[in-house]
């Protein structure tokens, strides 16, 4: 009877316009680059404190929520992840509205994402405190080869550029030691400026490495930025509905992928979107479509990224370890308020918790038409608003998104240096894709190098400690299928597809 | 030109109002009259961005004003302390600052900032240094942990937060003092340091009471690094008392932008003080684990001198400075 009771609770007028509002606001927020969800929420919480518990949760989960899902707009529409969690989402929703196929495309990712984010929901709401063991499973030597698993996706995704992707991956590495060293505190590859000491922040990374060599093509072709097809066809919901449907199963296992990496606290939505497309092409039919504006890759990045946030707040509610950067605002809110998270927030104080759920399925299902509306009018602007105001205006965000991530001039000029380098390396067939995940994944992989080293020294095991863990072994299985799979099927099977290569 | 002069009128107009918003704090009359930005040099959901946090609704009701908190991660704070002095110093504008990291940093290579360049105006709490383990340790008692470290030199394994920090010299005093040797593992803050903990990766914490308040039912603390026990852990000896000479721990406190006027700076510090000085503030603060200070503007050299030498000759021993 009191689960009925949260969930009453749960749509009190009050807490529906705030799961309303925080879902309208994090989207337009997520889809701006340079806007992030963390900074969203950490905005909000002076206004929470007036709040419920439960009421405040649901507004900060909402605007959460939404910020993850709007990143997928400027991905599909400008080929700029408004969140790292949308990287993925550039590799076919771009192509899809290259196409002339960006309306669809944009309703996929918002069904996509309201289906993660109920997937990721659920687990929290019924599994959430024995879930909470894999974040404790996941030591420093499981985070090094989940990392390295990332990296080997970069080779497995990128058919036919595979020394590009490679020295690509290979510059991001190089770009995330820049700065200072977050386990030995050394201070590396600055040549002694003060501009480089903060290292590449991601987000302006991400905005200089995709937006800005979009913009200068923009300028530096006469054709229109997106190709629209003469007749409007509105959102195409029906047809997105049954694409929908025809991949429920890649959104199934995307978005339980997603809430376990979601899970894990400092992995992020980056990796589970990553981890899902590369499944969904995996396991697909039609793999050479991938990478060309397949259907499939949007459904598989947007559903892992917003199960995330349901998978994030387990360890965050569960263990008091924040699961992502805006995991960390709304707990030290909650510590504010005098929550104390632990276990027993799910049976002594279970009130709380479980009206929060409830709320955050509340906002999720309220992103659906808000996801529509707000996508439809996205959609239109950009395709209506001419070349000569669409580069200004973009190019203008880009500089403001850059510099209030850190209030900093330098990340500016970081991006702008970025985004002119990716621009010339376009030209030479590398994409940008590769050096961002190696610049996020590189900093991961690092530090759970050097911890699990120094623990496995520690204990004389170095070899035990690196491949005489259970989950480890599992990664490095997964590194192998996802490294040399591809080249033992094509051995083994003498199907027409070898042609195609 | 009709147009012109009217683009310049409102030019002018606009001037003229940004120069009466900029002269604003000048008279420090009806300071504070705006909201403060309050910057956190670090990531959110640390000790820092919590202790913003709960001084944020007190300012407001006390007040008035908000505190507007933003966070400038990077570098372990360099990036934030290295653009404080070049903010507007009006008073509306202030950062958290941290002890040892505003005085070890700048010793170990040029990071942007020196010591003696940030304006501190209050030093509101610390959190002390605390050896924490997981509830079902085997390590009932500080002294079960030397003695298996004598005879198992290097192996047991603490998880802390970040290198050259608090954590990493409680470490390297700890041993110095027990005369043993273990291996510290830095981590990325203190949330990654207790998840170690808990996931049994390490053998033991170097952390705060902070995480003894936060993790009630998880964690144990062995001891506290303080003059005398912390209210929350009445159960918890000092090393002190364990006859170590050990207490140390993080200082957090404020500092403005270099040129700040003075009776700004005062007014500020007394505002902070009241805050910290207010018994529902202190109650909440004291059940989180954290232990408050008061060091007002006028004491905060002197405060600074005098933790300089023993941080510098930990720092020495952990080997992250010459």
């Amino acid at each position: 009877m009191a689960a009925l009771e949260n969930l009453i609770a749960a749509l009190s007028p009050l807490n529906f316009l705030l799961a309303l509002g925080g879902v309208i606001a994090g989207t337009v927020i997520g889809s701006l680059p340079g806007l992030t969800a963390t900074m969203a929420v950490a905005v909000l919480v002076p206004i929470t404190f007036s709040m419920e518990p439960a009421s405040a949760l649901i507004l900060m989960g909402a605007i959460y929520t939404g910020a993850i899902y709007g990143g997928a707009y400027s991905a599909i529409l400008l080929n700029t992840p408004g969140t790292p969690s949308a990287i993925a989402t550039t590799f076919d929703g771009y192509p899809m509205a290259k196409n002339g196929d960006g309306d669809l495309a944009m309703t996929l990712a918002c069904i996509a994402s309201v289906c993660g984010g109920l997937v990721g929901a659920a687990f929290l709401l019924v599994l959430a405190p024995p879930l909470a063991g894999v974040a404790l499973a996941f030591g420093p030597v499981e985070y090094f080869w989940l990392a390295v698993f990332g990296l080997s996706l970069i080779a497995a995704l990128s058919e036919g550029h595979l020394i590009k992707a490679l020295m690509g991956g290979c510059l991001g590495l190089l770009l995330s030691a820049i700065g200072v060293a977050e386990v030995s505190a050394d201070i590396r590859l600055t040549f002694g400026s003060q501009v480089l000491i903060g290292g590449i922040e991601t987000v302006s990374a991400l905005i200089g490495l995709y937006c800005v060599p979009v913009l200068i093509d923009l300028v530096a072709t006469p054709d229109k930025h997106l190709k629209v097809t003469s007749e409007s066809k509105g959102i195409r919901l029906k047809e997105a509905l049954a694409i929908s449907w025809r991949g429920k199963f890649n959104l199934m296992r995307s978005s339980v992928i997603g809430t376990m990496v979601g899970i894990l606290p400092g992995a992020g939505g980056s990796i589970a979107g990553l981890v899902a497309y590369s499944e969904a092409r995996r396991t697909a039919k039609n793999p050479e479509k991938f990478g060309k504006g397949a259907p499939e890759g949007v459904q598989a990045t947007e559903s892992a990224n917003n199960a995330t946030v349901g998978g994030g707040f387990i360890p965050t509610l569960v263990l008091g370890i924040p699961g992502t950067p805006p995991d960390a605002v709304i707990l030290g809110a909650l510590l504010v308020q005098g929550v104390k998270v632990g276990p027993n927030l799910f049976t002594s104080e279970s009130s709380i918790v479980y009206t929060f759920i409830w709320g955050l399925f509340l906002a999720t299902i309220l992103m659906l038409p808000v996801g529509l509306i707000i996508g439809r009018y996205a959609y239109s602007s950009i395709i209506a608003i001419p070349k000569a105001l669409l580069v200004p205006t973009v190019a203008f965000m880009t500089l403001i998104g850059t510099y209030s991530i850190r209030n900093s001039t330098s990340d500016v000029a970081i991006m702008v240096i970025l985004g002119s380098i990716g621009w010339v390396l376009g030209r030479f067939g590398f994409t940008a894709s590769p050096i961002v995940l190696g610049l996020i994944l590189g900093s991961i992989a690092e530090q759970g190098f050097v911890q699990a080293w120094t623990i496995g020294a520690a204990a004389e095991n170095l070899i035990g400690m690196f491949f005489g863990r259970p989950i480890s072994l599992a990664i490095i299985a997964m590194i192998v299928i996802s490294l040399f799979g591809p080249s033992l099927v094509r051995l083994f099977s003498r199907s027409p597809k070898e042609t195609v290569q | 030109m009709n147009r012109l002069t009217r683009i310049s009128a409102t030019l002018a107009a606009v001037t003229v109002a940004a120069g009466f918003t900029l002269a604003a704090p000048a008279c420090a009359d009806e300071y504070p009259s705006k909201a403060i930005s309050y910057i956190i040099p670090f990531g959110p959901g640390g000790e820092s961005d919590i202790s913003a946090r709960h001084q944020q609704p007190y300012f407001k009701e006390m007040f008035g004003q908000d505190l507007v908190i933003s966070y400038k991660p990077g570098g372990g704070g360099a990036v934030g302390w290295s653009q404080l002095n070049s903010m507007p110093a009006d008073g509306y504008t202030m950062m958290g600052i941290n002890l040892p990291h505003i005085i070890l940093k700048p010793l170990q290579k040029d990071v942007g900032f020196k010591t003696e360049d940030i304006d501190g105006f209050f030093m509101f709490h610390y959190t002390p240094d605390a050896l924490v383990v997981k509830s079902d340790s085997k390590f009932k008692s500080v002294q079960d942990l030397i003695d298996f470290a004598k005879e198992n030199s290097g192996k047991v394994t603490f998880s802390g937060s970040g290198k050259g920090s608090a954590n990493h010299l409680a470490q390297v005093t700890f041993d110095k003092l027990a005369g043993i040797k273990t291996t510290y593992v830095a981590f990325k803050g203190t949330g990654a340091s207790v998840q170690a903990l808990l996931g049994d990766q390490v053998s033991a914490q170097w952390g705060y009471t902070s995480v003894g308040a936060t993790h009630a039912d998880k964690v144990r603390l062995l001891a506290v690094a303080m003059e005398e026990r912390h209210p929350s852990f009445p159960d918890v000896p000092t090393f002190k008392e364990l006859g170590m000479n050990f207490v140390s721990g993080a200082y957090r406190g404020i500092a403005v932008p270099k040129g700040t006027p003075d009776d700004i700076k005062k007014k500020l510090s007394d505002a902070i003080g009241k805050v910290n000085a207010n018994p529902d503030f202190r109650k909440k603060m004291e059940a989180d684990g954290f232990a408050l200070l008061d060091v007002p503007a006028d004491k905060y050299k002197a405060f600074i001198d005098e933790k300089t030498p023993g941080y510098v000759e930990a720092a020495k021993e952990a080997g992250v400075l010459e």
